[in-house]
């Protein structure tokens, strides 16, 4: 039985059709200059009037997506009066987010003697990481190297990347690996012990290490099952997201305000560092996209930090995934591996043929997809009106042999089999979705900022990828950087004597929107997206 | 701000579906979470991922008429007619505190950490719970068995919902056992990578330094040239 209606089957008689034909033929990948081409007509960021150049902050000026600027430009929910005198709870090292980035950092604070407090916005590990499945990127095997996999990086990025940054990123890389194994995380390996290594959009060499497709989840329950058995050292607050930094007399960042998401009562938490780890934003849906992001990413980092003055960067760009579900309606937005291409299924369109080489940066794969529905108009319409286009999943069993996508895609081949579709008989119908938040908070390579005390890692900040991440970057991203964190926050811990806490920021905060008569009528952070139906 | 898009129906092609006991009128196609946002929810508890990784959702619900009890995630399962529904965001299930370096990966710890291990009944009311159709009967007579390696290939696709563990009439926190597993298995008895090994050696010993630091000094279209002339190893 199909899960397809019968006008996509017809569709996908065509596809089947040119199989034997395409399992011969590789399309070309695209030159840099018809890469920067379809970039500028289709890609999303490149649409100026859904852009916004923030009024007020250190970063006044800066364009980002017009609901980014709408909360970055909020007020915040309370006022410079709040009671500091009675914090709940005092620490060396606070670190604000339970995703990848921020377990790592616990962890490595905790071994450096710190005492670690995590708030997290709902249950530790409901984050990004955890529905990460395609994989980590490491230049671990001979023929590759933290050399190469530098300059795949940066060129990913359009040469934009902070080159310190992307240093610590290739460089740490093994190191990453090796301390997640001794962790007990359980990499996709041969039975010689070689891991097994694919290619990811703009790679050139194969060094996508995976944990079957539930990579992210695999490194995020292993890191948090060990956060749990350091409960001495580090005490875990669940439902409780920040809302705002504290700062002391000598504008250090002194902790910070956590709301109880069931009571709303707010309470400070006392810190001599914080490690600010809240990941990205897709939930604000930039231009109308559907996202693969989880329930509390909405950018909430990006706000809290510019609100005390740490700059912003590259928040101009945003990553659309390619292949993002767009049928059945019930999972439209959910995210399609980079996997499912990287083990050879192709992209297709309305009529069988080939028509953009399948692993192009996510960019220009994006744009691509974009461009064959809207302008050559020969994508597939679904019943609800979501265009998309064809991944000939099956090829994947032809060139990789029967079984491999019950092995090597399990999540995925369950995800489209609860709608009785058989990804391993028929190919999925994707489209591009709101993936990534490519710039953030900016940051040194030892995730220290413009603001002392305040510490930066994993996807809330900016500049390890420049203007595009490459697949496998970003769990690398996390972990990496968020090791640095916890070690640099503990040090810097060490080393201080608190001031008097104060919420001055706040107030100078609301005079400068006042002054520029900046007004979005809303108060941020966020916290959660707004899904109940308004009647 | 723009939300989740929520279909456009008419009144007619509304379901019943009960929350919790009550009634409410829903478009048949939405899954069980989108539908308790539409009846007018704001999920705190019971979301997470919304993509089915996290096990926030575990979600019990029967069908009018049918005595049998079913489960599943809402963010992955679609409503019926006269579904009744509660969701089970969290479940006290017992876990152990130990130290991964200090663990042998053997049977015998298997047993000092989780004893109850040994009390599975073999009934499979876990298996039937699970909603990512995990045998969690079979890895749990591997952990029996003190068989440490299929116990954590069988239980890798688990998201630890916690489902299985409201079924269990042994009192099993079979999630909690499983993770102890796979733990084990990857540290210690899963095959070493030589290759990884050896390259830290390199990077310990500054062989890329100099690389590292000549790329780091190009710019921007030096950095191109090299780009454009990477070999790219096939596929
Ligand atoms: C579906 C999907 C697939 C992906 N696949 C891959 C992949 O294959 N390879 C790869 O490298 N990358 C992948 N990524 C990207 C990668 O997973 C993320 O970028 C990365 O995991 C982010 O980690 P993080 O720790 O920075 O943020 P997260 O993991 O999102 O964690 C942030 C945490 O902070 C919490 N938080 C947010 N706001 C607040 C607040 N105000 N107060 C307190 N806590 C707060 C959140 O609730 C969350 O727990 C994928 C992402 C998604 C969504
Ligand atoms: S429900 Fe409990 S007793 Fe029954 S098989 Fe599962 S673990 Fe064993
Ligand atoms: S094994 Fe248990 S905890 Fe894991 S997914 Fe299945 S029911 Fe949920
Ligand atoms: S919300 Fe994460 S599994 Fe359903």
């Amino acid at each position: 039985m199909s899960g397809y209606p019968p006008e996509m089957q017809e569709s996908i008689r065509m596809v089947e059709s040119t199989r034997p034909r395409r399992i011969r033929e590789s399309f070309p990948a695209m030159s840099l200059e018809e890469r920067g081409a379809i970039l500028k007509a289709f890609h999303p960021d490149y649409k100026d009037e859904t852009f916004h150049a923030i009024r007020v902050g250190v970063s006044k000026g800066q364009r980002m997506p017009i609901e980014l600027a709408r909360v970055v430009e909020g007020r915040p929910h309370i006022g410079p009066d709040f009671n500091l005198s009675d914090p709940m709870i005092e620490t060396d090292v606070l670190v604000v987010g339970g995703g990848g980035a921020g377990a790592s950092a616990a962890l490595l604070a905790q071994e450096q003697g710190a005492k670690v407090v995590v708030a997290t916005k709902l249950r530790f590990g409901d984050a990004n990481t955890m529905m990460a499945q395609g994989g980590i990127q490491a230049a671990d095997r001979p023929e590759d190297s933290p050399p190469i996999h530098y300059l795949d990086v940066i060129g990913g990025g359009h040469f934009t990347n902070a080159p310190d940054l992307v240093e610590a990123l290739v460089v740490d890389a093994p190191v990453v690996i090796k301390w997640l194994e001794d962790l007990g995380m359980m990499f996709d390996k041969a039975p010689d012990g070689m891991m097994m290594e694919e290619h990811g959009g703009g790679t050139s060499r194969k060094r996508m290490h995976s944990a079957r497709d539930y990579t992210g989840a695999e490194i995020m329950r292993t890191l948090r099952d060990e956060v749990r058995n350091r409960e001495d050292d580090i005490t875990v607050i669940e439902f409780a997201p920040v809302i705002e930094l504290v700062m002391d007399d000598q504008g250090r960042v002194v902790g910070a305000i956590v709301m109880n998401l069931e009571t709303k009562v707010h309470r400070f938490i006392k810190a001599k560092a914080v490690v600010l780890a809240t990941g990205g934003g897709g939930r604000l849906h930039y231009q109308g996209f559907p996202t693969t992001n989880h329930h509390g990413a909405t950018a909430d980092g990006v706000v809290l930090a510019y609100r005390v003055g740490a700059p912003l960067g590259y928040l101009e760009s945003m990553q659309y995934h390619p292949t993002g579900a767009a049928f059945p309606e019930q999972i439209v937005g959910l995210l399609v591996t980079e996997k499912v291409r990287g083990l050879g299924a192709q992209p297709i369109n309305r009529e069988g043929a080939q028509f953009v080489y399948p692993l192009e940066p996510r960019d220009v794969e994006a744009a691509a997809f974009i461009r064959e529905c809207r302008e050559r108009e020969m994508g597939i319409v679904t019943p609800t009106g979501q265009p998309g286009v064809w991944l000939d999943s099956p090829m994947i069993e032809i060139i990789q042999g029967p079984g491999t996508i019950q092995r090597a895609l399990p999540a995925m081949a369950r995800q489209f089999g609860r709608f009785e579709i058989d990804i391993a008989q028929e190919p999925m119908l994707v489209y591009p979705t709101l993936h990534y938040q490519n710039g953030g908070v900016r940051l040194r390579a030892d995730t220290s900022t413009e603001v002392p005390g305040l510490f930066i890692a994993g996807e809330v900040s900016g500049g390890v990828h420049g203007h595009n991440r490459l697949m496998g970057n970003s769990l690398l991203e996390i972990t990496v950087f968020g090791r640095r964190a916890g070690r640099s926050a503990a040090t810097y811990a060490q080393q201080i004597t608190l001031g008097t806490p104060n919420l001055a920021h706040v107030e100078a905060w609301n005079r400068e929107l006042e002054e520029a008569g900046v007004d979005t009528g809303v108060v941020s952070p966020i916290l959660l997206p707004d899904y109940t139906r308004h009647v | 701000m723009e939300t989740e898009k929520q279909p456009e129906v008419t009144d007619a092609e509304l379901i019943p579906i009960y929350i919790m006991g009550k009634q409410y009128m829903v478009p048949p196609t939405l899954t069980i979470m989108k539908a308790i946002e539409y009846a007018g929810y704001t999920l705190i508890r019971g979301v997470g991922c919304r993509g089915g990784f996290c096990g926030a959702c575990g979600t019990a619900y029967r069908i009018l008429g049918d005595p049998k009890l079913y489960f599943g995630l809402a963010c992955q399962t679609v409503v019926q007619p006269d579904m009744y529904l509660a969701q089970i965001p969290f479940f006290p299930a017992q876990r152990t505190r130990y130290d991964i370096r200090q663990l042998e990966p053997i049977a015998a710890t298997l047993f000092t950490t989780y004893p109850e291990v040994l009390r599975c009944l073999g009934c499979g009311a876990c298996t039937k719970a699970c909603p990512q159709e995990i045998d969690v009967r079979t890895y749990m007579a591997a952990g029996m068995r003190g068989d440490i390696a299929r116990m954590a290939d069988l239980s890798f696709d688990c998201i630890m919902c916690g489902l299985c563990a409201a079924r269990c009439p042994a009192e099993e926190a079979q999630y909690n056992i499983a993770i102890l597993a796979r733990r084990l298995y990857g540290r210690y008895l899963a095959p070493r990578s030589e290759h990884l090994l050896e390259r830290l050696d390199e990077i310990e010993a500054g062989q890329f330094d100099a690389q590292m630091a000549e790329l780091k000094s190009l710019d921007k279209d030096a950095l191109t040239e090299r780009y454009k002339a990477r070999d790219i190893e096939p596929k």
